[in-house]
């Protein structure tokens, strides 16, 4: 039927064209068509329990809809508490990742890529190995008689051994050990497709490499900086075996919190509204930082 | 730094731009900010290549030289060698009276034209161009002003405020330009400025360039693979070759007098025919050819032949008054190209040759057409020899 009235109609006719268009529209919708697996399941496991998540905050232990769970985040020092800290932790983790990160990536892209390659190679094989490893790992090195404290003693830098774990210290050495590839990977990126001819430039027209650094590669590293960063901080906020581990217990961020409400209390309500909040607090964070990647990034052309 | 006394007379490009319009060659020179830059023996090696080859080269006050080449030649590092990015393996370059061969590139006060602009992307138009003033911590009034009057100069008057990004490629062009010269370097540098740009751009900025040069009167050095860029924009070109310089002349010589087959095959269009010298003459076949000048050199030579040099004798005699040398041969292709029409002919010596049929003698002469026998004749002073080997 569509075929006879296309051949019918002569190129050019007003008919025609608007049959091709019908054509591109229907193929546009069948292509999309193609994404509904997709779709589905990115509604099924992810709206749906985060639906589910809400849902519970505001049910009380009767069934009954309430704002307690909320109310008593607001009005319990303790939660607050936890959440001011699990922020400190998690600013003062990606703010060392930024200072130990930022060189290492950036000698990373200033390397030949032979050279480069193996480095990565160094960054990737700790991020693939399990985070329990890793973590208890860390708490092998750190303890009392551990090999940290004893080569500082036999080099006779301390006499006492350092408290170096179940403390905010260890916990903050293994934060930053797992999440410090979350920042060098895109850093990493963004910094090998800055252009070399850009501090070229920058050294023609009389910068020094000091300032070339300052004026000119560190805004074009920008995008690359903040995306590394924020992906590093929400991944802090949620962040639970390692301070679990390594803060033994003495270290209370959300996520144990967490955990602690849904042991202790009969209903999943206090858990869900702690989750809830997190997951608010993490989208209001991702969305700032969006608007100001995009903003920098339209300056960057 | 010393060395710079030009910097003290920094509007001086503003007074030659007060009266727009083209001067006369009178009001050219700037002389005391045109620098003479004496390139000698540099020596440049990656690994066991060669990429420069003993190259010496002096480019004279004002002057507007193009280094020229295929790529691979070296023209390139030359620039890089001159600009401090790259260091040369042995060798010195003096501009004005400073040797530069061991200063960073920040220190050289020299201008430069990146092949993509590299202007930066987080600054705006007038950022960027203030960028070099702001380096050389000036007044911030003097930066405004210099910076409008520069960007008044490349035509761009009111863009300051742009975006990089908002900006044509033949605009950004300019500001590359305006950049490399707005803090008044002892030398500019070109790195194939015009090849990011379409053929119609180019052609009206190769002019524009060259106008700008002429105004400013300062001494450039530019980077190119095109041979119509290189002759069309420079007072001297140096042809470069496998990391040697080939020759170094103005390009009315470089076209009419080539050094060698390289150059004459590399500019313009050529063909060759191998020739003996003998008294005199060249024989090529049977065929004697008188030449206007003998050449030095071997005996067995090569014939220059550049296809507008050919004239169509077409049968009949040609009153001329110097000697024509007459070629036989036979048309094997005709291709109509809008300007002419290219002709291919097989010469009675067996070698294939191209000619072109300028468009308006299309009518008068009979259409060449493929089989056609046909007499094309070469005035001697345009009779050329090269010498056989490359």
């Amino acid at each position: 039927m569509a075929i006879s009235t296309a051949a019918a109609n002569l190129p050019g006719d007003a008919h025609y064209l608007t049959e091709l268009e019908q054509d591109a529209r229907r193929e546009k919708r069948q292509l999309f068509a193609l994404c509904t697996p997709g779709l589905l399941l990115t509604m099924l496991l992810l709206f749906l329990p985060i639906g589910w998540l809400f849902w519970f905050s505001f049910i009380d232990a009767d069934g009954n809809p309430t704002f307690e769970h909320y109310s008593r985040i607001w009005t319990e020092g303790a939660y607050v508490q936890i959440f001011v800290i699990t922020f400190q932790i998690s600013i003062l983790v990606t703010v060392i990742c930024v200072l130990l990160g930022y060189p290492v990536a950036y000698c990373l892209s200033q390397l030949p890529a032979k050279w480069s390659g193996l480095l990565l190679i160094g960054i990737l094989l700790p991020f693939w190995t399990s985070l329990l490893v890793r973590t208890y790992a860390w708490l092998v090195l750190l303890q009392r008689r551990g090999i940290v404290n004893d080569t500082l003693i036999d080099l006779g830098i301390v006499q006492q051994p350092l408290p170096l774990m179940h403390n905010m210290t260890g916990t903050i050495i293994g934060m930053v050990h797992i999440m410090i590839p979350f920042l060098v990977l895109p850093l990493y990126a963004s910094m090998k497709s800055i252009d070399g001819s850009y501090l070229r430039a920058a050294a023609n027209l009389g910068a020094s490499p000091t300032r070339a650094f300052w004026e000119i590669y560190l805004p074009l590293s920008l995008p690359g900086l903040l995306a590394g960063l924020v992906l590093t901080f929400i991944l802090c906020l949620g962040f639970y075996i390692t301070p679990a581990v390594l803060g033994g217990g003495r270290v209370q961020m959300i996520a144990q919190r967490i955990e602690a409400s849904v042991h202790l209390y009969p209903t999943w309500g206090p858990a869900s509204a702690l989750g809830a909040v997190l997951l608010l607090l993490t989208t209001l964070i991702l969305l700032a930082s969006h608007l100001l990647l995009g903003r920098w990034r339209r300056r960057l052309g | 730094m010393t060395g710079r006394p030009f910097l003290t007379t920094h509007h001086s490009y503003l007074n030659l731009q007060s009266g727009t319009t083209m001067e006369t060659s009178g009001s050219r020179s700037t002389a005391a900010r045109a620098l003479p830059v004496v390139i000698r023996n540099i020596v440049k090696h990656y690994g066991a290549v060669r990429a420069l080859d003993d190259v010496s080269l002096t480019v004279g006050q004002g002057e507007f030289v193009t280094l020229l080449g295929p790529s691979g030649s070296g023209k390139t590092t030359l620039l890089m060698t001159i600009a401090g990015f790259a260091r040369p393996t042995a060798g010195s370059i003096v501009v004005g009276d400073t040797e530069v061969v061991r200063l960073p590139p920040h220190k050289r006060d020299i201008g430069m034209v990146f092949q993509n602009y590299a202007l930066f992307p987080h600054m705006t138009v007038g950022e960027n161009v203030a960028y070099p003033l702001r380096l050389r911590n000036k007044p911030k009034a003097e930066i405004a002003e210099r910076v409008e009057q520069v960007l008044d100069l490349v035509q761009l008057a009111g863009y300051g405020s742009r975006r990089v990004d908002e900006l044509s490629g033949g605009q950004r062009q300019r500001i590359a330009l305006a950049r490399a010269i707005v803090f008044e370097p002892r030398i500019l540098l070109m790195d194939e400025p015009l090849s990011a740009l379409d053929k119609q751009l180019r052609e009206r900025m190769q002019i524009e360039i060259r106008r700008l040069h002429d105004r400013l009167g300062m001494t450039t050095i530019a980077v190119t693979h095109d041979q119509r860029e290189a002759l069309t924009m420079s007072d001297r070109v140096a042809v470069l070759h496998q990391g040697r310089l080939t020759q170094f002349d103005t390009p009315r010589r470089l076209y009419e007098r080539p050094a060698n087959r390289f150059v004459a095959e590399f500019i313009g269009e050529s063909s060759f025919l191998p020739v003996s010298v003998e008294n005199g003459t060249a024989r090529y076949g049977d065929t004697v050819l008188s030449l206007a000048e003998t050449p030095p050199g071997a005996a067995a030579q090569l014939l220059l032949l550049r296809p507008e040099k050919l004239l169509f004798l077409d049968g009949q005699a040609f009153s001329h008054s110097t000697t024509i040398n007459r070629l036989r041969g036979m048309v094997t292709e005709a291709v109509f190209q809008g300007e002419s029409v290219l002709l291919a002919v097989r010469l009675e010596g067996g070698h294939e040759i191209h000619t072109r049929l300028p468009n308006r003698q299309i009518d008068n002469a009979a259409a060449p057409e493929i089989g056609a026998p046909i007499e094309l004749g070469l005035a001697a002073e345009d009779t050329l020899l090269v010498p056989g080997d490359r």
